[in-house]
């Protein structure tokens, strides 16, 4: 278990690191289960993964899950938007590390830095357009507890142009986060 | 069209539906969805986590997110077991005192503690702890943790678990299990919103 170093107190988009507070893998104890399990064997070099390692099977079905909602782009929702359903889920439940990597994703994608940035600064309620503010708001009504996400976010989603692929795009975007947010906020801490 | 998966069965989509095509076109996602779910409550190994622990957390978790197919459906699964029927009804207690609003919690102090939203901190009660045993009482107060609060998560809370029993693989496979229920309850939910706002559209005609 390592000492924390230097928490962000903001949301950012610079890169932070992360700190485990219990003990991942060393990477000398890897088998090729593991390797199995971290899907890239180059995420052999994180702390994160070889924490999450310790369930091999868990770990490589959820990455297999991440890789298809975020970076199967033949059709349904534009990269940019799947990140800004992340970082604006991120944002809403407090995971300032899983925010500042999709927000630096919704950033280089749309090339749309100072909205992006908006919405760490503001908070999920900054006017980023219609049809990002859909997408948004969407995220942010599937993030509360009890769920909120109804017709009326689904009504939105259309007004603002999207199509009953690219709502379910947002719908597994920012689902997912909920999973990754859980666990980068309960199992470590970033550090800048 | 592809085989019912426990999305589908959760969420009523029936093979060959506009939901099921929309959910063909990420196979990989769709198909490891399942796979996280067989993972979690079918393992290769329960060593560290027995299978009735996984259906009590499973149960309270989804409960606390509202009564739903899903909540029902971890409900049964718990009571099918042999160690976790007896526990159904005090989980049921627990839920409903547990039961609130959220997300909120604290950021680290800075710019952000403007922000900072109070909240219930869940513990069992101290009548159901003797049924509920040690390793659960720990794993429900930190469930809530997660489902509500997933800010406030201190190193203090991973303390917490291993002095309650649980290794340090186990609380992996406990955070997985409760962040996944996170995502697999909205991507029930979610569909299932978009296919009624669909019939109702199409009732409307």
């Amino acid at each position: 278990m390592s000492a924390p170093v230097n928490p962000p107190v903001a949301f950012t988009q610079d890169e932070l690191g992360w700190v485990s507070w219990i003990d991942p893998l060393p990477e000398a104890e890897l088998t090729e289960r593991h390797f199995a399990g971290f899907v890239d064997r180059a995420r052999a070099k994180s702390e994160y993964f070889r924490l999450l390692v310790r369930d091999p099977e868990v770990l490589e079905a959820r990455t297999k899950t991440d890789k298809d909602i975020f970076y199967n782009v033949a059709d349904g929702l534009p990269r940019a938007e799947r990140e800004l359903a992340a970082a604006a889920t991120s944002r809403y439940n407090g995971c300032i590390y899983c925010a500042s990597v999709h927000a630096r994703f919704a950033s280089t994608y749309s090339k749309r830095r100072d909205d992006v940035q908006r919405l760490l600064d503001e908070g999920v309620g900054a006017d980023l357009g219609e049809r990002w503010s859909a997408i948004v708001k969407a995220s942010v009504a599937l993030a509360a507890t009890p769920i909120a996400f109804g017709p009326d976010n689904v009504e939105e989603l259309r007004q603002a142009g999207l199509d009953d692929a690219e709502i379910v795009d947002v719908i597994n975007g920012a689902s997912f986060f909920n999973w990754a947010n859980r666990l980068m906020l309960s199992l470590g801490e970033p550090s800048k | 069209m592809s085989t019912r998966d426990i999305i589908d069965t959760l969420a009523g989509i029936e093979p060959g539906s506009a939901p099921d095509a929309i959910r063909a076109r990420r196979l990989q996602a769709r198909e490891n969805a399942q796979k996280s779910y067989l993972a979690l409550f079918e393992p290769v190994d329960a060593n560290e986590f027995a299978l009735a622990e996984r259906f009590a957390i499973a149960t309270f978790v989804t409960g606390l997110h509202g009564e739903s197919p899903v909540a029902s459906f971890y409900r049964e699964k718990l009571a099918a077991t042999t160690d976790g029927a007896a526990l159904v009804e005090a989980i049921q207690v627990e839920i409903q005192r547990g039961r609130t609003s959220g997300p909120y919690g604290a950021f680290p102090a800075g710019p952000l503690s403007i922000e900072n939203k109070a909240g219930l901190i869940y513990r069992v009660s101290a009548e159901r702890k003797p049924e509920l045993g040690a390793r659960l009482v720990a794993a429900f107060e930190h469930a809530h943790l997660l489902v509500f609060r997933p800010r406030d998560a201190a190193s203090a809370d991973m303390k917490a678990l291993l002095a309650a029993g649980w290794s340090t693989t186990g609380i992996v496979t406990l955070s997985q299990l409760i962040a996944f229920l996170s995502f697999q309850l909205r991507v029930v939910s979610g569909l299932r919103t978009l296919a009624a706002a669909n019939a109702q559209k199409e009732a409307a005609r």
